[in-house]
């Protein structure tokens, strides 16, 4: 008897050393990368980080290094080259697509594939840092108004409410005309562009932040905080904000992608990133030419298929998550 | 519930001014107002007569005055003349709403007869080959940039088959009267609803396949398959029903995107809508229109808010608003 008692004890300690205990964390990453969008979404985004950061480095040419071709030979002359002023001697605009060329040249003569790395850089790093400025913003406005309540809640949302109604796009085009009334050179608008859209977006991470808080507000381990008598700042940072993370993780995401969609919005109706800088926005904006509409794909389609796959990524990363924070919808 | 319409109506106006003080301080802001703009270019125009027509348009006070002088017209009704066309401004919004809401309207009709049983056939299939691709074009069609798709759908719907008009509204050259008119009219109207259409979809079907998710996870849900009710009611009647409640609350959302206009679908087709006459006032400075249009748009923006949150009351029982 006594034999087979502790045999089973033996037994048991072994199947519980063989457990595999998983964090929280873990089981969110298991239940993440088994999703095969997700995954997908995320070979997408690393892919193009990695084109559009390194690949500069290993392209022969210049963001807006213009190309002149001569007319008799074919030979084509670059821009620093002094033979451009010789006779025959035209801008090679248009050009097909070549082994020199990749994706052909566009309407300037600048190279089409180079331009999409550097529009790509514009691109991805306004979507990052829109998302960092409009969660600062809207991560403490809407934790205050969540957590205090009363008359700051009541005046903090009806600024939210009044941001809702603002119309996007012409305040976009009154700010740029602003930008360009002060003198800001395009290199520096970028800059500015980020942080505008930055606030204009934190309205809805601050109702979104300040929902969840309010309910979290509520909870018993809240109740049984405030009887330990912890100080309000350990209270949001150690038991409120960890409980909101996950939502806010996943909005920011997926605001990545909205925010690329936006400024390529904006660059294509021309009061984003301007000449000479590349932005797969302003780059597809080439379609307004109804001649290269028609005629020449290899212009507007790349730099179009960049947002589409760029911004179609984060989203497919931001659902993945969603679904592996959320253990309701466990498969 | 009458009290919380009361309260919430009076919080609105709140909204409502600082939404108007923002417009007008973003509008006069704005370098090179509307008398620069139509006289430069103009060598014969001098100061003095630049500025006996900033008195004339009444740009020459001060922001502030000018905007109580707004304000005072703006609530007896009289939101002014729109500079670029001298006409008043409720007139230029009335002219070119039909277009922007035929557009807007019927993209919203297609948007939900397909959201809806495409939303519940990828919950009910949940992780099933089906869900990933209804899921899958649904994000697509959100990840389109809305140029890049209309571009692509002219290039080869327009040019390269060139069975639908490359863009405008009516065939100039053929004169139609009657209902050939009408057919016209519709064909020109297919490529930019198909661009609303598949930008817009996804984020309604995504929301119905989450919350039937939702619903379909419920004990209710449960306890009537255990009781034998066929598979349809349960979806129909148990399940359905009650997805309905978030469904409706975001239709309240969409009222104001029906007048709003969409400024890049309509510039790409060339229809003269709302977006397309919004830019326009912008680029001109028009300060009067501008005022008056976005300030429709805000009103209609609060009204959907509240409306949502009145039939959220309706639709569901349980919600009580004191």
């Amino acid at each position: 008897m006594d034999d087979i008692r502790i045999r089973n004890e033996k037994e048991q300690d072994e199947f519980e050393q063989n457990q595999v205990i998983m964090t929280p964390g873990q089981m969110v990453m298991r239940r993440f990368f088994r999703n095969k969008l997700a995954g997908f979404g995320m070979g997408i985004v690393i892919v193009m980080i990695l084109f559009c950061f390194l690949g500069p480095f290993f392209s022969p040419y210049g963001e807006y290094e213009i190309f002149y071709i001569n007319k008799q030979t074919g030979e084509e002359i670059d821009m620093k080259d002094p033979r451009i002023k010789e006779a025959g001697v035209i801008i090679n605009i248009k050009a097909p697509l070549s082994s020199s060329h990749l994706f052909g040249t566009d309407a300037d003569g600048r190279d089409v594939l180079t331009r999409i790395m550097y529009g790509g850089r514009i691109s991805l790093t306004v979507g990052i840092c829109v998302v960092i400025v409009e969660l600062l913003v809207g991560v403490t406005l809407g934790g205050i108004a969540g957590y205090y309540g009363g008359k700051i809640d009541m005046i903090i949302m009806r600024l939210v409410e009044i941001f809702y109604c603002i119309p996007f796009i012409p305040l976009m085009l009154v700010i740029s005309a602003i930008l360009v009334g002060y003198g800001i050179s395009p290199k520096y608008k970028i800059f500015y562009i980020m942080v505008v859209l930055g606030i204009l977006n934190w309205a809805g991470v601050a109702r979104m932040v300040r929902g969840q808080i309010l309910s979290l507000r509520e909870m018993e381990y809240m109740q049984a905080a405030k009887a330990a008598g912890i100080r309000t700042y350990k209270k949001i940072f150690k038991h409120l904000v960890p409980n909101v993370m996950p939502i806010i993780i996943i909005m920011a995401t997926m605001d990545i992608g909205t925010t690329i969609l936006t400024e390529s919005v904006i660059s294509y109706l021309g009061v984003g990133i301007s000449f000479p800088y590349a932005s797969w926005g302003n780059m597809v904006n080439a379609v307004t030419n109804s001649i290269i509409l028609k005629n020449y794909l290899n212009i507007w389609m790349p730099p179009g298929i960049c947002i589409l796959l760029t911004v179609l990524a984060f989203n497919f990363i931001g659902d993945g998550l969603r679904d592996a924070f959320d253990p309701k919808m466990k498969r | 519930m009458r009290q919380y319409i009361v309260r919430r109506l009076f919080i609105s106006i709140i909204v409502l001014f600082g939404v108007s003080v923002m417009l007008y301080l973003l509008g006069r802001l704005t370098p090179g107002d509307y008398v620069t703009s139509i006289t430069a270019g103009n060598p014969n125009i001098t100061v003095e007569m630049q500025e006996r027509m900033r008195e004339v348009y009444g740009l020459d006070k001060g922001i502030v005055e000018g905007y109580l002088n707004w304000l005072w017209d703006a609530l007896r009704g009289d939101f002014g003349l729109s500079f670029l066309y001298q006409k008043p401004v409720t007139e230029i919004i009335m002219r070119y709403v039909p277009i922007t809401f035929t557009l807007a309207f019927s993209a919203m009709v297609f948007e939900i007869l397909l959201a809806i049983p495409f939303g519940i056939i990828a919950a009910r299939k949940q992780y099933s080959r089906t869900d990933y691709f209804i899921v899958a074009v649904a994000l697509v069609g959100i990840s389109l940039p809305s140029f890049f798709f209309a571009a692509i759908l002219k290039r080869i719907f327009a040019i390269g088959l060139g069975v639908l008009p490359l863009s405008g509204m009516v065939n100039a050259r053929a004169g139609y009267t009657g209902w050939a008119r009408i057919a016209d009219i519709g064909k020109h109207l297919v490529l930019p609803v198909t661009v609303f259409v598949v930008t817009g979809v996804g984020g309604l079907l995504r929301y119905v396949r989450t919350n039937m998710l939702e619903v379909l996870n419920a004990d209710y849900v449960r306890t009537a398959r255990a009781k034998g009710v066929p598979e349809y009611k349960v979806i129909g009647k148990h399940a359905f029903r009650n997805t309905l409640i978030p469904i409706v609350t975001m239709v309240g959302n969409m009222i104001p995107g029906l007048f709003s206009g969409a400024v890049i679908t309509e510039g790409i087709f060339s229809l003269e809508g709302l977006g397309n006459i919004a830019i326009k006032a912008v680029q001109s400075g028009d300060i009067p229109y501008l005022m008056g249009f976005n300030m429709f748009i805000a009103v209609l923006t609060i009204i959907g808010t509240l409306i949502s949150d009145i039939l959220y009351a309706v639709v569901d029982p349980r919600v009580r608003y004191s």
